[in-house]
């Protein structure tokens, strides 16, 4: 892998010197398809850099990272280029000083890739209203996270009033294995369910995320109740015949229960970050059963 | 089988993907619209023959592209565990379904075979092929949730005893693990078994299910090895097994570069105003294979190249590039095109002149020497069996008359490539001198199937400098090492589609007798012509097939 430092540089000068380190490197053409842009500080940087890396194995990517410093020192950009063997596509680390940390979009609008999507990450703080960021402007898609945020369910719980078509949270991409197998589940015959209940650890995003598409699918209503977690560890489904439940206590191993049916065991792992990240890019459209689940939790959700 | 070293997709790098190239010169690619267009005919073949479970289910909704189809609940039984197909390609291929999370639960694995075993044992095979073969990485989990799964019964084809044991024993895994009486039944062994075992499957009723519970059988080639034996084959299984639940297994088909044939022609508007007779000078679709017979001289020796490759893949990808446009991606749809394209495939007059075989004899292959064909093992001395085969065909409708296509294939050839070359006319007026443009060729547009799967375009560019000097330059898309990581393998798509009831990527029993039409004649020719001529290991074949094209006035592409 080759790195190099530029201090006290421009965009133009980013650019230029891209192009000539992939020349050096004798493969001077550009075959990545689409453009990431991380937005993230300097402690999150490694951990983000790392996923966004991985899943630019599926999706070759220029992987754009934009630190903000300290506001107060003089305005200055530095860049630290990554390109090479072990990275598909390019990193490009971006540290803004000064007022520049207010105008990142200055820095990353020319280092787009040409007629390629754009997708911007918050792994930490996300705007009030990624699509009014400035950075999220430039996007097409833009993935925040409620995990990480304070109060993780009342974060899932006002995305629905930011909402552009084309937002998107991880909260919500890591429920796609449980998703996938409830709709399993289904695939057979089951009778209307009269309620449900989804338990998780205490402030889990997910689980209210669940619940809603879960009561505006089924037409029921679904509540959420706290356990020891880790993560999701229950999904229960009343029906006339009795429940379908879906129980993980150790975030790897899931027992599918059904009525008249033996129990069945699936493998249902937590994904890594770099895992979430590449679902994400493998679709760039809106995502409206996305907007219809945060849109049941905003209304369900009080206080 | 007919490729050499499994694709187990190795993980080395020998490149950035989606690499661009030209000469020295950079030149971009708008690659986001291949993967869209991949997605749109990816997800047009996809919806079409699901939509009656969607519309049972509450759950799903065409709009959630988010969650992947998954098979129903249903037991695979296999027959034929030992093989190498068993081991290299099915097994990992069903533990990687597993670990993307497309299998059901209580999906359950059965193996059938002559071996005095049990569950553990078979499970102990599977568990070693995947830890060898798979594509994923292995997670302790993945593999729990597998072997709870997996059960064997030993027994031979003709035991009545076996077979009863193994209906007792699906049906008690019906009662354990809700699999609901749906069956697939993979006959991963030798042609003259087949009539033994569906009969057994008719015997035992396996063959149909109760109402609502499916049954389904898939079979490897070879489909027989001329239309009368194609004919006989078919008969078995058609008499116990309904056209549609009987799948035929073209792995090509499953490759993601041969079902992005159709995304390239039919998802862009680049590709298809010059897709015809009045651009297209000829079309070469080869397949070479750096390997020789290895230990297959048994199933080989009066089967040659032809039989082995032309009729199944490389027809295959011919009616896939020559093919019009579907009106959807649903199989009917697809299958009438290819068949259509397929009757009307004609033969030159003159088979002499048209067609070309060879054999290898010994030399030196990538550094290594070799024997010849007819000093492997197990070859009589007598035998006339063909390695190298090519052939020309043409297309009589009003796209393609009058362009040639040419198929060739061999075994111990100079390196492993597949790949079609659609070769363009030459531009109908120069404005430049001929000195100018003495060595620029035709334009090209050529799908790499394997390996380093990808597209590539060659055109003229003017050589840098004072001086206006035309030379081919070449424009390569790349899937890349790293997209193929994660995609799925040829085998791992075909099995979700059995499972799923999913026919696009499936040849319908049509399309196989109307291949062996194409080829018998060819074959019964070639039966009165003696020796094939010889070619040296690692070359790129026999001189006939050289002159065949110096005829036509072309040249095979170096590859």
């Amino acid at each position: 892998m080759t790195s190099f430092m530029l201090s006290d540089t421009t965009a133009s000068k980013i650019s230029a010197q891209l192009t000539h380190l992939r020349h050096q490197m004798g493969s001077p053409a550009v075959g990545m398809v689409l453009t990431l842009v991380v937005v993230c500080d300097e402690g999150e940087q490694y951990d983000a850099v790392r996923a966004a890396t991985e899943a630019a194995r599926e999706h070759p990517s220029r992987i754009l990272v934009v630190i903000a410093r300290d506001p107060a020192e003089p305005n200055r950009l530095d860049a630290e280029l990554r390109v090479g063997e072990s990275t598909p596509g390019e990193v490009i680390l971006l540290r803004l000083y000064g007022e520049l940390t207010e105008h990142a979009d200055s820095v990353v609008s020319p280092l787009l890739l040409t007629d390629t999507p754009v997708v911007a990450w918050w792994p930490r703080h996300s705007p009030d209203i990624p699509a009014k960021d400035s950075v999220g402007m430039l996007a097409q898609r833009r993935i925040v996270d409620a995990r990480p945020a304070a109060e993780p369910v009342k974060a899932i719980a006002s995305r629905a009033r930011a909402y552009v078509p084309g937002d998107t949270d991880l909260a919500w991409t890591r429920l796609t294995p449980w998703r996938s197998l409830l709709a399993a589940a289904f695939d057979q015959p089951v009778g209307k369910v009269k309620k449900g209940v989804v338990e998780a650890a205490a402030d889990h995003p997910s689980a209210p995320l669940l619940a809603a598409w879960l009561s505006e699918r089924l037409g029921a209503p679904v509540k959420v109740a706290d356990s020891a977690g880790p993560g999701l560890t229950r999904v229960t489904l009343s029906t006339a015949a009795g429940d379908v439940t879906i129980t993980r206590s150790d975030a790897r191993l899931a027992t599918l229960s059904r009525p008249g049916q033996p129990d069945r065991q699936v493998a249902l792992t937590r994904r890594p970050t770099s895992e979430l990240i590449a679902e994400e890019l493998r679709r760039l459209d809106p995502d409206e059963v996305y907007e219809a689940a945060i849109r049941r939790v905003a209304r369900s959700h009080k206080g | 089988m007919t490729e050499g070293s499994p694709g187990t997709g190795s993980p080395e790098k020998t490149g950035s993907p989606g690499k661009t190239r030209i000469g020295g010169t950079a030149v971009t690619t708008v690659t986001g619209a291949t993967e869209e267009s991949v997605a749109a005919a990816v997800a047009a073949a996809t919806t079409a023959t699901t939509e009656a479970a969607v519309s049972a289910n509450p759950l799903r909704d065409p709009r959630d592209k988010r969650l992947p189809r998954v098979a129903g609940p249903c037991v695979l039984v296999l027959f034929g565990v030992t093989g190498d197909l068993a081991r290299k390609k099915l097994l990992p291929a069903i533990y990687d379904l597993a670990n993307r999370g497309l299998l059901p639960p209580g999906f359950s694995l059965v193996g059938f075979a002559r071996r005095e075993w049990r569950d553990q044992d078979f499970a102990q095979l599977t568990h070693d092929a995947v830890k060898q073969h798979a594509r994923t990485p292995f997670r302790e989990e993945v593999w729990k949730q597998l072997s709870e799964g997996i059960f064997f019964c030993p027994g031979e084809f003709t035991d009545d005893g076996a077979f009863d044991a193994l209906a007792m024993m699906l049906k008690e895994i019906d009662e354990t693990r809700g699999t609901g009486g749906n069956y697939g039944f993979y006959l991963s062994v030798p042609p003259k078994f087949f009539p033994v075992v569906v009969e057994q499957l008719k015997r035992t009723d396996l063959a149909h299910g109760p109402e609502g519970a499916w049954r389904r059988v898939v079979i490897e080639k070879p489909f027989g090895h001329n239309l009368k034996s194609a004919h006989e084959l078919n008969a078995i299984t058609s008499a116990v097994f309904p056209e549609s639940s009987v799948f035929r297994i073209d792995h090509y088909l499953g490759k993601e570069t041969v079902q992005n044939i159709m995304a390239l022609r039919f998802a862009n508007n680049l590709f298809e105003p010059i897709w015809n007779r009045g651009y297209v000078d000829h079309v070469q679709i080869t397949m070479a294979e750096d390997i020789g017979i290895g230990g297959r001289a048994g199933y080989y020796d009066g089967i040659g190249a032809a039989r082995d490759v032309i009729q199944n893949h490389l027809l295959q990808l011919l009616a896939l590039v020559a093919m019009e446009d579907p009106t959807s991606f649903d199989a009917d749809s697809l299958r009438r095109e290819k068949e259509k394209v397929l009757k009307a495939v004609q033969l030159p007059q003159d088979l002499a002149r048209s067609t070309a075989r060879g054999r290898y004899a010994a030399g030196w292959q990538g550094g290594q020497q070799v024997v010849g064909y007819a000093q492997e093992e197990g070859i009589p001395s007598d035998s006339i069996t063909e390695t190298y085969a090519a052939i020309k065909l043409e297309i009589a409708n009003r796209r393609w008359a009058g362009v040639p296509f040419y198929l060739r294939t061999g075994k111990r050839l100079g390196r492993r490539v597949t790949e079609v070359a659609v070769v363009f006319q030459k531009a109908p007026h120069l404005p430049f001198s001929k000195d100018d443009t003495e060595i620029l060729g035709h334009n090209a547009l050529v799908i790499r199937v394997q390996p380093d799967e990808g597209i590539t375009v060659r055109f003229g560019s003017k050589v840098p400098g004072t001086a206006m000097e035309v030379r081919d330059v070449s424009m390569d898309f790349a899937y890349g090492e790293s997209f193929m990581e994660s995609s799925p393998e040829a085998y791992e798509r075909l099995l979700l589609d059995v499972l799923i009831g999913d026919p696009p990527l499936f040849p319908h029993q049509r399309e196989v007798e109307l291949s062996w039409k194409i080829l018998d004649p060819i074959e019964e020719f070639w039966a009165s012509q003696g020796v094939p001529e010889d070619y040296p290991a690692g070359s790129w074949g026999p001189a006939s097939a050289d002159e065949m094209m110096a005829r036509d006035g072309r040249v095979w592409r170096r590859l």
